[in-house]
């Protein structure tokens, strides 16, 4: 027996091992707007990174789910996330992408407020009443919920949602892999923002999904082949494979964690990067030890992560360390930014590896993120027959476990639970195990 | 201005280059690109290479060694690049846009190197493909050999004027 849940877009007959979602869930207007009210304004949202906003009186302003916001530390160091719009008459305050200073200031009237968001002064006063800022209806708008882990930083535009630890839940450990790989991690200058005229899902669907890489990136497994036989003086290199599995985390949070040949700055040395990088990589992973045990720091260096983290947040923790988001605009435009990470104060030429390493697969530009970049804007395409040909096909690995091979669609089934239940307005995050075992 | 600008102009009277000599040089590139002959326009390149495309916002002179880029290959990555776009499982370019690069503003100045001059130009490359149509606007640095067998590429830098890639999405052409 088929049961329908998501508003009638996710199909799951367990006999028959099949799980469905229905296309018009990429190209309804209507779906959208749900998607805003019980998504968008009701789940913790990333905002930035504290190393963007290192010193104080440091700014950047974001767009987040429709939202101007402003992300900033106050002269006193304090975060805070504001609505990036003057209390008299609405102006958007900061106009640049990043900035600083002591206070901020509207263009219009010239109002000012400190950097805490409190109301300091205007000019000509005369003629509003006495005490006219004190109930701090004049100072800048925070938005309702402000929360970090580990340097990530979360808001939530429901004021009664639960506390961000809880709704992360089974994806903190894959923040800490990620917070773990130095003393101190930072988000590095520059950053990608391009735009996919595709469903917002799909994205997040294609970086969890394990299945698509052979085929649809074979290109770029020819030129990492190459390269790495460039390396060893033209001898014959096998072909690369990943090897991992997929999980669901529960809320809607997924990931797939995989081994790959190549290095990562944490602590796993490569021949390509050349014998006299080698003492400083295995430094690395000493000090990995030593902060975080050896099991972990094992774990850490030697594997790979592509997380979801609903709705979303991504994390690329890859040959690279990677923070995307995706912002919906139509159902039929999503919005993306990317950011690289690296450790605060690392050599130059690990800099440089971590840059290129970057490069070479993500972004507009790479030689693999295109062809995903193609590969959703064609399924888009193909979203125009659904109305004769409706559904999506998310059947493969057992509908029941949570932990399965990489190939397996699992975790993205884990996306389209919480997504419905969401829509339905059965959402329960109060235990991530409980959720778990009520949404089967 | 007017002195500075001519003093400018006698100094570049010494350059081994004139201008229209390298605006025929990037004349023959851009007509290499439109014509999707990507092996002839490598060729192009020295074999100590680079070709970048810095990501918006990020301020002038900005090294992709240090910051984010969209493109940052050395030559291995640019042949690499180059291989793929012939492949016809390169999906973001099969089937190939139709490209229009136009080069013009073109101004020279001393090299960065004895052996070499340094070219300023705009560009302006539109896009053609299932139905879409965009245009890179931007400025581009050339860093220009002089070989024995006339001009080679050593960096090829363009500078797009977006503040983002919301419209123009990917950067799957060369530009």
């Amino acid at each position: 027996m088929t049961r329908y849940l998501g508003q009638g877009n996710v199909a799951i007959d367990e006999e028959a091992g099949r799980f469905r979602v229905a296309r018009k869930a990429f190209t309804s207007n209507e779906i959208l707007d749900w998607e805003h009210n019980e998504i968008f304004d009701k789940c913790w949202l990333y905002l930035g990174h504290s190393s963007e906003i290192d010193e104080p009186g440091t700014y950047v302003s974001r767009e987040i789910a429709g939202r101007e916001l402003i992300f900033n530390r106050d002269v006193n160091g304090q975060v805070h996330a504001f609505f990036n719009a003057c209390p008299h008459r609405g102006a958007k305050i900061c106009a640049e992408k990043s900035g600083q200073g002591r206070n901020f200031f509207c263009l219009y009237h010239g109002w000012m407020f400190e950097t805490d968001g409190k109301f300091k002064r205007l000019p000509h006063h005369s003629g509003y009443p006495e005490g006219f800022s004190d109930d701090g209806s004049v100072n800048l708008a925070a938005v309702p919920r402000l929360q970090e882990y580990r340097g990530f930083w979360f808001i939530c535009f429901d004021k009664d949602a639960i506390d961000l630890n809880s709704y992360l839940g089974g994806a903190m450990e894959y923040l800490d892999c990620a917070a773990d790989q130095a003393e101190k991690i930072e988000v590095i200058s520059g950053t990608q923002e391009y735009g996919i005229s595709a469903n917002w899902k799909l994205l997040c669907e294609n970086t969890i999904d394990g299945y698509h890489a052979d085929n649809l990136h074979a290109t770029y497994f020819d030129f990492a082949r190459n390269v790495a036989s460039a390396a060893s003086g033209g001898a014959p290199v096998p072909r690369l494979r990943l090897e991992g599995r997929s999980r669901d985390l529960g809320n809607g949070h997924g990931v797939v964690e995989f081994s790959a040949p190549w290095g990562r700055a944490a602590g796993k040395w490569s021949p390509a990067w050349g014998e006299d990088t080698r003492a400083e990589v295995e430094a690395n992973y000493t000090s990995l030890v030593e902060r975080v045990g050896e099991e972990k720091a094992h774990r850490i260096a030697n594997l790979n992560r592509n997380i979801v983290i609903f709705p979303n947040l991504m994390l690329v923790d890859a040959a690279g360390l990677v923070i995307r988001t995706i912002q919906p605009g139509e159902p039929g435009k999503m919005h993306v930014s990317t950011w690289a990470v690296g450790a605060a104060g690392e050599p130059y030429w690990l800099r440089q590896l971590r840059m290129k390493n970057f490069l070479t697969f993500l972004g507009p530009g790479g030689l693999a993120t295109p062809d995903d970049i193609e590969a959703l804007e064609r399924c888009q395409q193909g979203f125009s027959n659904s109305r004769e040909a409706g559904w999506n096909d998310i059947s493969k690995g057992d509908l029941n476990a949570d932990d399965l091979p990489m190939e397996d669609e699992g975790q993205i089934r884990a996306f389209w639970r919480e997504w419905a239940a969401r829509l339905d307005g059965s959402a329960d995050q109060s235990d991530v195990e409980k959720s778990k075992v009520v949404r089967r | 201005m007017l002195v500075r600008f001519y003093q400018g102009d006698t100094e570049m009277e010494h350059l081994p280059v004139t201008r229209s000599q390298v605006e025929d040089f990037l004349f023959e590139e851009a007509a290499l690109l439109d014509d999707w002959k990507l092996k002839e326009w490598f060729a192009l390149f020295a074999a100590e290479c680079r070709y970048l495309v810095p990501s918006a916002s990020l301020k002038v002179g900005a090294s992709p060694d240090e910051s984010l880029f969209y493109i940052a290959d050395d030559g291995q990555m640019l042949e690499e690049r180059v291989k793929r776009l012939y492949k016809n499982n390169a999906y973001a370019e099969v089937p190939h846009s139709k490209t229009r690069h136009l080069v013009t503003n073109v101004r020279l100045a001393p090299g960065v190197n004895d052996d070499e001059v340094t070219a300023h130009c705009c560009f302006a490359t539109h896009r053609s493909r299932s139905g879409e149509q965009q245009t890179f606007v931007g400025k581009s640095t050339y860093r220009l050999a002089l070989g024995p067998t006339g001009l080679l590429i050593r960096e090829k830098r363009c500078e797009l004027d977006t503040d983002d890639l919301h419209q123009l999405g990917r950067i799957s052409i060369i530009l």
